[in-house]
């Protein structure tokens, strides 16, 4: 090593625990539990399943998905853009005379139907899935929960509940004792990297 | 009583086979992809990428020479390509009802079929969408169809139903597309997951999303599920009505008539449910699917075909009956002489025998549960719906009111290249989907089993149900449900 090419300084991997993951082996188990870790007052945790549980949302205390409202708002815009659009083009830019019916509206409403309400149909259907993305957060390639070894299991047939480092009342001794009492049937503490 | 409990009384039968696990579900759907391909995959890949070479072939030859090579002439300048059209949209039909409209109705059998169903849809809205692309003799232009400005400042015509079909149908695609990847992510999820090698650990990985089941994320997930279905059915029964318009809207005796949107529709769904049983027998067993689609569904699906074609032999009546009653001498020549005893008499007894006939052998349950039967009724269903295009398009316009203008239709080899490619094109499609994707909503299906119960096990669950739920403090009383 010359002095122009100096050793790299060892870069300094601070450990620092990001959740507590605890496996179930059953729907009814993960159910219970997680009522369980509600009533502890807990607020960034999350179940993690291969399919949505009956119930579940009521377990964890969660408010309805308010999903509906955003495809709402898209909803009409997609009506308002469709019928602005049909008028200005066939109304005010370039009249056209069709059938002897005045060009624009309001004669032309009947025929504008079919066009706003495709449009109505197509800005909703963006809104459901981009507004769904948007409130899960999602797309997030990179997680701590994925570091586990097990968690590949989340998608096949096991369950699991995951409560963060960033919970208020986090400790991972009471959080541990906490799923394992709740019938969990193995419990890890996921560490992530701080550079 | 549980929802996945069979019902005695109704002679219900369990949606998956009982002693299947979830994790039985997940590998005997993901190995396929997992697998090299079986004999019968690759047979059918080069069959189907023959014909998609055939469709390449003609299509260039058809954009070199002019739609001339075509049999479209005086009088009749829509033909095949819009009977083909017309076909194809209607097969997709299936795949939204399935998906959607038996999804709001709970209609749990369709977790078995509803992937298969939704892919059908979009190869063969692809395969549909081909047909007006390349009818306009200059495809060079084909975007002056859209809304767009250009060097002549004008403006498509709005009140002109071929442009309301372009955005349906252009609707239809893209969200039948949204739909489908939506219901895919969990799935995608689970096939990255096991996977033992970096490239589909990737490509699988970025189009799941970084889905990790999270109970937060289901919960809009399932609300941007149901809208999609909520959506979608209006969608599904407006597309067809709209492109039952294109002729309705006319005055073409044999075109001219209000029924038509809903006999498009039925037509529709007849077709796509024939569609999606051919392509599913054949998956099932080149791919040894029977835990997962089981009689049941066949016959379910055979009691759908039977409605259906019902319905479009009621159309077919009343479309007899209506001109007979009006009394119209244009309309009494073109149902009651051109249809049946015309030059074309016998596309007509093909469309009535396929569509009327052929499913009267599903009142029976020993056709309805006998699989060579149902894969033979499926194909000549498939052909009688393509003839009920054929008799409404080419039978209306070889002979209309006056009889110098009348004439015969004949297609080229280049018709029948160009059709028959199509299917090569759907199926290249289709196999490649069965090969790469999970081809049963694997996520759904679990959702469906026992063991997704959470009272599952609990015998005495139908004395304490809701027992110790405690029930959460604020938020979950609107939470629930």
């Amino acid at each position: 090593m010359d002095a122009h090419h100096p050793t790299p300084k060892p870069r300094v991997h601070r450990r620092a625990t990001a959740l507590v993951l605890g496996e179930f082996d059953s729907a009814g188990h993960i159910l219970h539990a997680a009522e369980k870790v509600r009533d502890a007052g807990y607020i960034h945790w999350d179940t993690h399943t291969p399919y949505p549980i009956h119930g579940m949302d009521r377990a964890m205390g969660l408010r309805e998905s308010n999903l509906g409202w955003i495809v709402l708002v898209c909803a009409l815009t997609g009506l308002g853009t469709a019928f602005l659009m049909m008028h200005w083009m066939n109304g005010v830019d370039y009249p056209l005379v069709v059938g002897d019916k005045p060009p624009g509206a309001p004669g032309t409403i009947p025929s504008m139907v079919p066009v706003m309400f495709e449009l109505t149909i197509l800005f909703s259907a963006f809104g459901a899935v981009l507004g769904m993305l948007g409130l899960n957060k999602l797309p997030r390639f990179n997680h701590p929960i994925f570091a586990s070894a097990r968690f590949h299991a989340a998608s096949d047939d096991r369950y699991y509940i995951s409560v963060e480092a960033g919970d208020p009342k986090f400790d991972v001794e009471t959080v541990r004792a906490l799923l394992e009492g709740a019938h969990a049937t193995h419990v890890e503490v996921i560490e992530e990297d701080h550079t | 009583m549980a929802y996945w409990e069979p019902i005695a009384e109704l002679d219900e039968a369990p949606l998956v086979l009982p002693g299947t696990t979830l994790h039985d579900v997940t590998n005997d759907i993901s190995i396929v992809s997992e697998q090299p391909a079986p004999r019968g995959w690759w047979i059918c890949f080069l069959l189907a990428a023959t014909f998609a070479g055939i469709f390449v072939l003609c299509v260039s030859y058809l954009f070199w020479r002019g739609v001339g090579v075509w049999g479209n002439t005086s009088p009749v300048y829509w033909a095949w390509d819009i009977t083909n059209f017309v076909w194809w949209v209607g097969i997709g039909h299936a795949g939204t009802l399935i998906s959607a409209i038996l999804f709001i109705f709970r209609q749990k059998w369709r977790t078995g079929i509803n992937r298969f169903a939704e892919a059908m849809t979009i190869f063969a809205v692809i395969c549909a969408l081909i047909f007006p692309g390349i009818h306009v003799g200059r495809p060079w232009v084909v975007y002056w169809m859209f809304p767009l400005p250009n060097q002549m400042n004008l403006w498509p015509n709005f009140k002109s139903p071929l442009l309301w079909d372009l955005f349906a149908v252009g609707t239809y695609f893209t969200v039948s597309l949204l739909f489908w990847y939506t219901g895919l992510i969990p799935d995608l999820a689970t096939l990255r997951d096991r996977s033992t090698n970096i490239w589909r650990q990737r490509v699988y990985g970025f189009f799941a999303l970084g889905w990790r089941g999270s109970n937060r994320h289901w919960q809009h997930y399932e609300r941007a599920y149901l809208i999609l279905a909520a959506i979608s059915t209006p969608l599904v029964l407006s597309v067809h009505s709209v492109v039952s318009m294109d002729f309705a809207t006319s005055v073409i005796p044999g075109w001219h008539t209000t029924i038509f949107p809903p006999y498009f529709v039925a037509g529709a769904v007849f077709s796509g449910f024939a569609m999606v049983e051919t392509v599913l027998l054949i998956a099932r067993t080149v791919f040894k699917l029977h835990r997962v689609v089981l009689m049941r569904h066949l016959e379910l699906m055979n009691k759908f075909l039977l409605l259906t074609s019902l319905l479009v032999g009621y159309a077919y009546g009343m479309e007899f009956f209506i001109a007979w009653y009006s009394g119209n001498q244009y309309e009494m020549a073109h149902f009651l002489v051109n249809r049946p005893t015309g030059p074309f008499w016998w596309a007509w007894v093909w469309m009535v025998s396929c569509n009327c006939l052929v499913p009267q052998i599903y009142w029976f349950r020993s056709m309805r549960t006998n699989i060579p039967v149902m894969f033979i009724a499926s194909i000549l269903i498939n052909i009688g719906m393509w003839f009920e295009r054929f008799v409404i398009i080419v039978l209306s316009l070889n002979r209309d009111f006056l009889p110098s203008a009348w004439g015969y239709y004949r297609p080229t080899i280049i018709d029948v290249g160009v059709f028959s490619g199509t299917i090569g094109v759907f199926f290249t499609f289709f196999l490649l989907f069965m090969r790469w994707l999970p081809m049963v909503a694997m996520a759904e299906v679990k959702g469906t089993m026992a063991a997704a119960d959470p009272h599952y096990g609990h015998k005495k669950h139908a004395e304490h149900d809701e027992h110790e739920h405690a029930h959460a403090l604020a938020p979950a009383a609107e939470g629930a449900e």
